[in-house]
């Protein structure tokens, strides 16, 4: 009965990831199946199936993660996962509260270090370079897998100040024509450019939400790196604020591999080429959006995109 | 289950009840408030009423002589042994010719502070062509001269029963009306360390020793507080000796004070050898006293930085370092500040750990260093309440103004660096 009450610990604060026993509170209405009775037959359901369903390998694959466990104390979130992630592609995380891809996509830039009783095992390479070994800096690691978080969290700083840190600790400007030429461009690319070219020096925090965004996002490529996390990065925007974003998303696909976290299905269907399902901890299937969203091969899969989990 | 109507009618008959609890409730609470302002007013007006006075003192007018006879018997100066008390006796003598005899005499030398004569000195010494010179000079009144002047002294008792007589009333009298006798600034309060004669008494040799620990605290306290608060709440393991750290820092803020001033007399003092009553070990234990509420401040002022501008940082790539010294120490500084004001101001007004390092010592002279003998504007405010002239008493409330208006000073810094730096996010 472990997996039943199996929740994710709370990473930071409360609303990131918000810590919950996912099955025993989804209403499964006139479908008239027993919630619990998934959760307690999935292990075997899994392993009669093997692993994960569809296809977890790519073309061309830059992030790999090969059978990755995490645990939290004694908590294991993360079971067995593997997962391949090319250079220039979207991926969408979906699944229930509490399944693991949160902290599935934490693993792939080590901010899980930071929580003491995390615990990962298993292989992720970067380029072929395992992220976990001895010799990887976990700083080296964050300037080349950036991360856009919830809750737009800009540093309570100028604008400018916000684009321009990560280069500035990275040592990436010679000077300060270097400097501004990035801010500016990478304000430019995330879209915002317009919008605060006369307020610069403003802080960072004034702006609107979607424009905090954008900004936590030109920040993320200012450093220029290889893969852009997205943390449900749309769950506290307006659509009209979330439009943007995903404008923003597709055109950043084209040099960034791009990892989004979601809980929209529909925003997961706009914007990536393939999705990865999680349950439970464990990675259930992974498909092309499209082969996810109309021909789901996994019993799972099809209940959660269909509004009968989650 | 009662039906809606029945839930109404339960309602509104309850909540006459439920009024009437809120007003009874808030009624105590202004009750409360009212009884704490209105003992805060009678504490302020009876320090303000009595030691208000003490920051003027009566001074008197002689005709005195820089007589070249008494100070340069031989043709030189004498200054270091020549009889200026001698020399304010004539010029008394002089102003009241009538009074005769040797006890009345006595009496009529007692009207004017015993310092007059070393204020003669001092001006002598500083220009020596007085001399020969007849100068008119306003020398302090002596402190029973000063307190019947302000109507401190009955002067309906009957004369065995206060400390000046009819006579020197009659003097003190006959000098006022002559435009001889007046009130000035009691520069003395603020110029002079301690002295056994009230009108000399002053608190500057107790307000330096107070700088100069506050000096010694705030050095050795604010780094220190602020690096282990820094350390425990972003670099330290959680584990049971980080838990048993938190729990002895935090023990250690409740500890009472004199407990660390028997520390300090037997490490500082007796074990290192820092001389007694110096500044330097009074610092010393102050930091000790202080080193609790700045760490649990520091740390509380770190814990309210927002995780998020945490991670946001560390998804950049910033070290932990990084993480501490560019985004967290900024924005958590108004709070350590804070902490630390608070916990000086507490420094200030502690008393009891310098009685236990020996710095409740009579004191006279002004400490010019760290390792000074030197007294505490606390420790002074007791030493003077302790002292049986009447004079003092005026000088104990005065001292304490002065020591509450530095309190307020530091409190009033601590708000607006609260205020100022604070950001928004």
């Amino acid at each position: 009965m472990r997996m039943a009450h199996m929740t994710e610990p709370t990473v930071t604060e409360n609303d990131v990831m918000a810590a919950q026993p996912d099955v025993d509170v989804a209403d499964l209405g006139d479908s008239g199946r027993d919630v619990s009775s998934i959760a307690v037959d999935l292990p075997e359901q899994l392993t009669e199936l093997g692993t994960t369903v569809g296809e977890v390998r790519c073309e061309d694959p830059y992030v790999v993660a090969e059978k990755v466990n995490v645990h939290y104390g004694d908590n294991h979130a993360i079971q067995n996962v593997t997962l391949e992630i090319s250079k220039k592609e979207v991926i969408a995380l979906i699944g229930p509260s509490g399944c693991g891809k949160s902290t599935f996509l934490r693993c792939l830039n080590r901010m899980n270090d930071s929580i003491e009783s995390a615990r990962v095992t298993g292989q992720i390479t970067l380029g072929g370079q395992d992220i976990y070994s001895k010799e990887f800096d976990p700083v080296a690691l964050r300037a080349r897998v950036g991360m856009v978080f919830q809750k737009p969290n800009p540093f309570p700083k100028s604008i400018y100040d916000n684009v321009a840190y990560g280069p500035r600790i990275h040592g990436l400007a010679n000077d300060r024509a270097e400097l501004d030429d990035i801010v500016h461009r990478s304000l430019e690319r995330a879209g915002l450019l317009k919008e605060v070219i006369d307020r610069l020096d403003e802080p960072g925090t004034g702006l609107s939400g979607g424009q905090q965004q954008r900004l936590c996002i030109a920040r993320t490529i200012a450093v220029n790196p290889e893969v852009i996390l997205m943390d449900e990065p749309c769950s506290a925007l307006d659509p009209i604020a979330t439009a943007r974003i995903e404008d923003l998303m597709d055109e950043l696909a084209e040099d960034y591999a791009i990892v989004i976290v979601t809980h929209s299905m529909q925003q997961a269907a706009r914007v990536s080429k393939r999705v990865a399902y999680f349950h439970l901890g464990l990675l259930v299937e992974v498909d092309e959006t499209d082969t996810i969203f109309t021909n789901p091969r996994h019993k799972l899969t099809e209940d959660y995109i269909t509004g009968r989990i989650g | 289950m009662p039906s809606s109507l029945e839930t109404r009618k339960r309602v509104e008959a309850g909540l006459a009840r439920r009024h009437r609890r809120e007003r009874l409730f808030k009624f105590s609470g202004m009750l409360a408030t009212t009884v704490g302002v209105v003992f805060l007013g009678v504490f302020f007006f009876d320090l303000f009423a009595k030691g208000s006075s003490a920051f003027v003192q009566t001074h008197l007018r002689l005709e005195v002589e820089f007589s070249a006879d008494v100070i340069a018997p031989g043709g030189e100066l004498d200054i270091a042994y020549a009889d200026f008390d001698g020399l304010v006796r004539s010029a008394l003598r002089a102003e009241f010719p009538e009074v005769t005899g040797r006890g009345d005499r006595r009496e009529l030398y007692r009207i004017v502070s015993s310092s007059a004569g070393y204020q003669m000195q001092d001006m002598i010494e500083l220009d020596p062509e007085l001399l020969g010179t007849r100068q008119s000079i306003w020398f302090p009144a002596a402190s029973t001269v000063d307190m019947y002047i302000k109507g401190n002294i009955d002067a309906t008792l009957d004369e065995s029963l206060r400390p000046i007589s009819d006579q020197q009333i009659a003097w003190v009298e006959s000098l006022r009306e002559s435009g001889f006798l007046e009130t000035h600034f009691n520069r003395a309060l603020f110029s002079n360390g301690d002295s056994r004669d009230p009108e000399l008494a002053g608190i500057k040799g107790a307000l330096m020793g107070s700088f100069y620990m506050l000096i010694v605290t705030v050095v050795l306290a604010f780094p220190i507080g602020v690096a282990a608060a820094i350390y425990l709440e972003e670099f330290a393991p959680r584990n049971r000796w980080s838990d048993l750290i938190e729990v002895n820092i935090n023990n250690l803020a409740a500890v009472p004070s004199i407990v660390f001033g028997l520390l300090g007399l037997a490490v500082f003092i007796n074990w290192v050898g820092i001389p007694r009553s110096a500044p330097l070990v009074g610092g010393l234990v102050l930091s000790l006293l202080t080193l609790p509420v700045i760490i649990i401040a520091s740390r509380a002022a770190i814990k309210a930085v927002p995780p998020s501008i945490r991670e946001a940082a560390l998804g950049l790539g910033a070290s932990r370092m990084q993480v501490v010294f560019h985004h967290v120490m900024p924005l958590a500084l108004p709070g350590m500040l804070t902490g630390t004001i608070i916990g000086m101001s507490r420094a200030l007004g502690e008393s009891a750990p310098l009685l236990m390092i020996g710095m409740v010592a009579f004191i006279v002279d002004v400490p010019g260093g760290f390792s000074d003998p030197a007294t505490a504007l606390p420790v002074q405010i007791y030493l003077w309440a302790d002292s049986p002239e009447r004079a003092f008493a005026e000088r104990t409330s005065a001292a304490i103004i002065v020591l509450l208006g530095f309190l307020l000073l530091m409190n009033l810094a601590a708000v607006i660096i609260r205020k100022r730096m604070e950001k928004k996010w």
